[in-house]
């Protein structure tokens, strides 16, 4: 038999990065279809390829047996394509019914219809159990899990053939992931070809009727849910070659109390961090790192990681809890206030180029910017202090830089962000948060940014790392706190750092399951 | 309507709705004082004055919903104005003729900007200004000097009062409103409009026609300002390439948008609100006249006003609850 939907040999580069290389997908008629991997595994690549924002360098895309060509989401749209993403696709000044009419509204008189519009938005909207949303309301007031909601309600409106869901019900509350999951199962026994991506592996057994593992950009394996156990899962899911040399660690000085605290040395901990919270995102987070350690943030991209060290940088607001330094309470409501040296708090952001630097100013701008205050006097930059400065932290993180002056736009990946980490350590913090530092960048550049946060540690410094990549946080961390819906599931360290231990915590499979409270596992 | 949907519907227009207030209460002050003056050619004149501005507003409402902006709206206007002076004469066949042509050319004038736009990748700011600063060589080269006329008959009609004292020119404003702001804001295409000022990417995503969407809103501009312009004409009876002028209801416009309710970042607003913007900034004027001020408070005035309706628009910035999405 012919499946609804067939990608075979699809692959993708971005400049000449592998993303996606002979991916094969297939999906029948009444089928749930789940993807799995790991963070980078190439699912997103995968999907966009599905949806048609992604163009694929070579490959076959098939609908019914019959080759297609999705060169836009209007084309994948008239196709029968419908996705719902994670990034909202929702207009947040048009109201609920004008989202979910938008693609392509009723009409009267080549008119917008808005009484049919409006009754199609309420007969979504019931579809997926969502009565108490008002057609009329705008979609800026809505809750985030409402807005999720309304992102399903107006894929369904489409009456599409084939349904991509990419972690479509990461902000739903238990009982609207029950809504969704009732939809779903509806919707397979209308017929329709539904592309199922989660990161929650309870869901994925609840409703997926075959499986596929992806794996670096590949294929890994398909097969019928239920004939593999989870840890079998896992396996297919890591097995990344590991090449990478990491600086030896100082001996093991964590306690065996499962907290994964060091043993205690009398001092307060360089950071600590108790029932952190914030905005229905990040939940009840303890957490403590010492001088001289590198404490890992891990589990699954989104999880948190990026929101909990915005919280601790003063970027948000709203944030409950306590954060102490050196044993003293502080209040951070900036990044102004963070570097103060009373707290001494240094992000190397995700993105290094919006958020870490201004790719069209100088090397030696960059690389003073958060120090200006020491190397000026009376508000004018003292230009021999910024010259030494600047060649200092060259010379020390060993930047390739044709020329200060240059703009630091035109360094490579990995020289410019050693420009983003220099930046901080021109003001000496005494926590140094880093996220993904090693994003999009070269192997000999890696090991450099390992060696240096060895020695940031062993300098005194508490460095707190959040990597997708698992075998970077083995390698470099003392401890890794896993991250799974704004909490900390699990503490690791020692032997228990292994790339199984870190995605099973990631999956959360130990927890019992989301929906439903079971907890078989056997997908 | 019930309550529920009165709510929802004032929330979503609730810029035009603070608009039409502040000209209601502006207007009721100017009416308790101006009592023994308000007779019909006052009135109109007042009238005709606001529509003027009151179309070119809608003009630079449409690039605005989209989140860009158009900076060639006054020069469109000038040279709508320069082109009607030569070609809106003689017969009334003549003149019917002088019209269409005088529309096509604003037309294609704002089809030219969103070409460039759309294709050529530039920003809407300087594209704009640079074709606009085209369009006023172009009305300089029709018109060397004010001059010129144009058919009388229509332009009294247009420009005078119908029975009752009603002004002609707010019915050529509702007419232009049901005929052109009406459709397009229930059109795809307008609706399309709204959403790539609210989330381009969004909008992508949920196969909206980008590109064209945005020509059709440059272009849609383009002959409202020339609308504009054919109305000067009638009521000024002659041409003139007035560079001051171009630039000062360019800015007007802008102002008008704004305190019309619609956000500069797109996508929510409408060009209702703009017309009552655009009847705020001129009844100002009169204001300032009939409590005897000196007409230099003018400006500060139109400056405070609009300083008053940008704040009310940012205030939800006050809730953010991550400080990096106020730069987004």
């Amino acid at each position: 038999m012919i499946p609804l939907f067939r990608i075979q040999g699809v692959s993708k580069r971005y400049s000449g990065v592998r993303a996606l290389e002979d991916a094969r997908l297939e999906c029948g008629r009444g089928r749930i279809h789940a993807v799995l991997g790991e963070n980078g595994a190439g699912k997103s690549t995968l999907i966009k390829v599905m949806s048609g924002v992604v163009i694929p360098d070579a490959g076959l895309i098939e609908i019914d047996g019959k080759p297609i060509t999705l060169n836009g989401p209007a084309s994948a749209s008239r196709a029968g394509i419908v996705s719902v993403f994670q990034e909202l696709s929702l207009m947040p000044d048009l109201s609920v019914a004008d989202n979910i009419g938008i693609t392509n509204p009723p009409r009267k008189f080549g008119l917008i219809d808005q009484r049919a519009q409006r009754r199609l938005a309420e007969q979504a909207l019931a579809q997926v159990g969502c009565e108490d949303v008002h057609p009329l309301a705008l979609v800026r007031d809505l809750p985030l899990s409402r807005r999720q909601m309304v992102e399903i309600a107006k894929a369904v409106a489409r009456q599409p053939k084939i349904m991509i869901l990419d972690e479509a019900t990461s902000a739903l509350t238990a009982a609207d992931v029950q809504r969704v999951f009732t939809l779903l199962k509806r919707l397979r026994n209308d017929g329709l070809a539904i592309v199922y991506i989660s990161h929650r592996m309870s869901e994925i057994e609840e409703l997926a009727d075959d499986c596929s593992v992806y794996r670096n950009g590949r294929h890994v394996s398909t097969f019928t849910a239920g004939t593999k156990t989870p840890d079998e899962i896992v396996e297919m899911m890591i097995g990344r070659e590991v090449s990478h040399a990491y600086p030896p660690k100082p001996a093991s000085r964590g306690a065996a109390d499962g907290s994964g605290q060091k043993v205690d040395d009398g001092k307060p901990p360089t950071l600590d961090v108790k029932h952190l919270s914030w905005s229905g995102r990040l939940h009840d987070i303890d957490l403590s790192v010492r001088a001289g350690e590198i404490v890992g943030l891990g589990g699954l991209d989104g999880q948190g990681q990026r929101e909990f060290f915005l919280a601790l940088f003063g970027v948000l607001r709203g944030v409950s809890g306590q954060i102490q330094i050196n044993g003293k309470t502080i209040s951070v409501d900036s990044p102004k206030a963070a570097k103060q040296p009373d707290i001494g708090i240094a992000l190397v952001p995700e993105d290094r180029k919006t958020d870490g630097l201004m790719l069209p100013m100088s090397v030696r701008d960059n690389l003073t910017f958060a120090a200006l205050d020491h190397l000026s006097r009376a508000g004018v930059i003292s230009f021999s202090d910024e010259m030494r400065a600047t060649s200092e932290m060259v010379d020390r993180l060993k930047i390739k830089a044709p020329d200060v002056d240059e703009a630091v736009g035109t360094l490579s990946g990995g020289n410019q962000q050693k420009v983003v980490i220099a930046k901080w350590l021109l003001n000496a913090p005494r926590v140094i948060l880093l996220n993904d530092p090693t994003r999009g960048i070269d192997v000999g550049t890696k090991q450099e940014i390992y060696l240096l946060l060895r020695k940031l540690a062993d300098e005194g410094v508490a460095v707190l790392l959040y990597s997708t990549d698992y075998a970077e946080l083995i390698g470099c961390c003392d401890r890794v706190a896993v991250f799974f819906d704004g909490r900390i599931v699990r503490w690791l360290q020692g032997d228990e750092m292994t790339e199984h231990a870190l995605v099973a915590s990631a999956l959360n499979i130990d927890a019992p399951t989301r929906v439903g409270g079971e907890t078989g596992l056997h997908l | 309507m019930n309550l529920e949907e009165f709510r929802f519907r004032f929330r979503e227009h609730r810029g035009a709705f603070a608009a039409t207030a502040m000209f209601v209460a502006i207007f009721a002050l100017f009416i308790a004082k101006y009592q023994t003056g308000w007779t019909v050619p006052v009135i109109t004149t007042a009238a005709n004055k606001g529509v003027l501005l009151a179309i070119v507003a809608m003009a630079q409402t449409l690039p605005v919903l989209t989140a860009g902006i158009d900076l060639s709206v006054g020069m469109v206007f000038v040279l709508a104005n320069c082109l009607a002076s030569h070609l809106v004469v003689g017969t009334p066949a003549q003149a019917a003729l002088g019209i269409v042509v005088v529309l096509a050319v604003g037309t294609l004038c704002g089809l030219i900007n969103g070409l460039i736009i759309v294709y050529g990748r530039l920003q809407p700011i300087i594209t704009t200004m640079a074709t606009g600063t085209i369009y006023f060589g172009l009305a300089l080269a029709l018109r060397p000097v004010p001059g010129g006329g144009v058919q009388e008959d229509l332009a009294d009609l247009l420009t005078g009062a119908q029975l009752g004292g009603i002004p002609s020119s707010l019915l050529v404003l509702m007419a232009i409103v049901v005929l052109v702001w009406m459709p397009y804001r229930r059109s795809t295409i307008g609706r399309g409009a709204l959403a790539i000022g609210s989330a381009e990417g969004a909008a992508y995503m949920s196969g909206v026609p980008i590109n064209r969407t945005k020509v059709v809103a440059y272009t849609l501009s383009g002959l409202l300002a020339a609308l504009g312009g054919l109305f000067l004409t009638f009521i000024t009876y002659s041409g003139e390439a007035s560079m001051a002028l171009g630039g000062t209801y360019t800015l007007n416009s802008i102002a008008a948008v704004v305190i019309g309710g619609t956000s500069l970042a797109g996508g929510a607003g409408s060009a209702i609100g703009s017309i009552f913007g655009a009847f705020v900034l001129r009844t100002i004027g009169d204001l300032l006249f009939v409590f005897d001020l000196d007409p230099l408070w003018q400006p500060l005035f139109q400056g405070v006003i609009l300083l008053v309706a940008v704040s009310l628009g940012s205030l939800q910035l006050l809730k953010l609850r991550n400080r990096l999405d106020m730069f987004k």
